[in-house]
């Protein structure tokens, strides 16, 4: 018992940030399983973080409210956003909320009250562990049960075929834009409990690389299930902290890792816990989801 | 302002002939190769070591990272993409592999010559300066612009006129199709790689030479600067690339003139969106932005 406190209290952080990243990893799992790429979640979650930072701040916003209020930020701008870029697909979706990422940063880079370059600083410590770990765990349990629901199916049903199933009678635009949006929400509450927890932020943590970062937490993980981006961002997260005594190898390892899961294991780590209806989907060529 | 426009030719020359081998790799492949900035690191790190540690003179480390670049281009091909071809993977697949190997290449760079900025050694490479009336212009810039255009009335050249051009010409069109016609496809997309990367290599290389230092993470911010280029001159298209990259270096120039710093690189990403939503096809673009 005393050695599970022990470890608890040395990797609290990592463990804090362990689960912000699963947060995130199924906040871009969301569009992935509906067949979108879109690489826009490092900005939501910068904008969530920004706004709860910011009303916290200067309005003294109870904790909840203000967290709150960052991830309906996110999702308010993730509406008309969705509404133009959905016009799009594929790489052209996927550069476009590209762009979208890199026009927040430039933003938060020339407005005064974001503190520009520096970012803000001294944001309260408020993020408990359970706070995130409670949130994972409401998120990914909504996430699976509406994975098993009309929703759910509809949305695999686009990532099959977009035009089958809108000959079906699904609303192709209103189910893209559903699942582009309810990503924005979680990546805005990942944001807000994120930067109440490393105390300060600034433009850069929400640029390109981090958008890249929560795509591959999604992707070696697996889109096939909830439980893929959570494993994905576990490993990929805290990967960098087993490997440290070989701090110097550490890209290069992940680099490994990460080459090997798409050339030998196209539906992710999760297909060690699913080999047999993986080997079935791979016979009848079904293996790669996104 | 004469030194104004000079700067912007040259800005956009190297944009061009990093952006044209990117653009290359998608309009044969539809991958969207995120090792590219790497090669343009490799590139530049290739000739520092061959002029540092093997004491070649410039031109000679210029040719010779070009080729090491398109080497690597090739291995690119058979570790990350091949294996994903075979299985016909989607393109997000490749995209991650891709970076894969960067977060690889990245590492062993630093592991050689570290995290920071290196220089060459002092007159290593040639420095002449020009002056017309009151403006001051480099020399080395202008050998770049002209380079860069010659090598892309080359490259204009081998796709339109020779038996490779048509090969690759039908690969894009439909790679099934081509093989059936007996076009060597493999060796198509070899040579897709090796020319491609080759370019990105030399623009990593000139681009060294021109500010006389280089970094490991060198390649990053020409990679999305290579996405307003492809998009705005129509994704896939050569010559769309190069007017993409001249009205991309116009713009930067200019906005660094008339806007505070801050705002730097609003233009390129403000620019990339609004293609995007008013007209995807880009300016040469003939393809439906709508494929997936």
């Amino acid at each position: 018992m005393e050695t599970l406190l022990e470890f608890f209290r040395t990797y609290a952080t990592a463990i804090a940030v362990i689960g912000i990243s699963a947060l995130l990893a199924l906040s871009v799992w969301l569009t992935l399983y509906a067949g979108q790429l879109t690489l826009g979640n490092a900005a939501f979650m910068g904008v969530g973080a920004y706004v709860s930072a910011l009303l916290g701040r200067h309005l003294d916003t109870p904790f909840p409210l203000a967290l709150l209020s960052g991830a309906l930020a996110a999702a308010v701008i993730a509406v008309p956003l969705g509404v133009t870029v959905f016009r799009l697909r594929g790489v052209y979706l996927a550069i476009a909320t590209l762009a979208f990422g890199e026009i927040v940063r430039v933003i938060l880079l020339a407005t005064p009250i974001t503190g520009k370059g520096q970012g803000l600083n001294g944001i309260p410590p408020k993020t408990e562990l359970w706070h995130i770990y409670l949130s994972l765990a409401v998120v990914a349990y909504v996430l699976w049960r509406v994975q098993g629901s009309t929703v759910g199916r509809a949305w695999a049903a686009l990532r099959e075929d977009e035009l089958a199933s809108a000959s079906q009678g699904i609303d192709v635009r209103r189910f893209k834009l559903a699942s582009f949006v309810i990503g924005a929400l979680i990546a805005g509450w990942a944001g807000g409990l994120s930067a109440h927890l490393t105390f300060s932020i600034d433009p850069s943590d929400f640029g390109f690389s981090k958008a890249v970062q929560i795509l591959v937490f999604a992707v070696v993980g697996g889109i096939p299930n909830v439980l893929g981006p959570i494993v994905g961002a576990v490993v990929f997260t805290a990967l960098p902290e087993i490997l440290r005594p070989l701090k110097d190898y550490r890209d290069i390892f992940q680099g490994l890792i990460l080459l090997g899961v798409i050339v030998f294991l196209p539906r992710g780590l999760v297909t060690f816990l699913d080999v047999r209806r993986t080997r079935k989907l791979e016979r009848i060529g079904a293996a790669d989801v996104a | 302002m004469l030194e104004q426009l000079y700067n912007a030719l040259f800005v956009g020359s190297v944009y061009a002939l990093f952006a044209l081998g990117f653009a290359l790799v998608f309009s044969v492949l539809d991958i969207l190769n995120l090792a590219h900035p790497t090669t343009f690191m490799l590139g530049a790190f290739a000739a520092y070591f061959a002029m540092t540690a093997v004491g070649l003179p410039w031109y000679v480390a210029g040719v010779l990272a070009f080729f090491v670049c398109g080497a690597f281009g090739i291995a690119l091909d058979r570790i990350a993409f091949a294996p994903l071809r075979r299985r016909s993977a989607p393109g997000l697949s490749a995209m991650i592999s891709s970076l894969a190997v960067t977060l690889i290449v990245v590492r062993l760079i630093e592991l050689r010559y570290g995290g920071d900025f290196i220089t060459f050694p002092a007159g290593a490479v040639p420095s002449l300066v020009l002056r017309i009336g009151d403006a001051v212009l480099e020399g080395i810039r202008l050998g770049i612009v002209v380079l860069s255009i010659v090598l892309m009335l080359g490259l204009t050249y081998v796709v339109r006129r020779t038996q490779l051009g048509r090969d690759l010409r039908a690969l894009a069109e439909n790679p099934r199709a081509a093989r059936i016609l007996g076009v060597d496809v493999d060796r198509a997309i070899s040579a897709t790689f090796f020319v491609s990367s080759a370019l990105g290599g030399l623009a990593g290389v000139l681009l060294a030479f021109a500010y006389n230092t280089l970094d490991s993470r060198m390649g990053l911010p020409l990679e999305l600067r290579a996405f307003t280029v492809m998009v705005v001159g129509g994704m896939g298209s050569l010559p769309g690339a190069v007017i993409g990259a001249y009205i991309l270096g116009l713009g930067e120039v200019a906005s660094l003139v008339y806007l505070p710093t801050e705002l730097r690189d609003a233009f390129a990403f403000g620019l990339l969106f609004l293609v995007l939503i008013v007209r995807p096809t880009g300016l040469l673009g003939h393809r439906a932005a709508d494929r997936v």
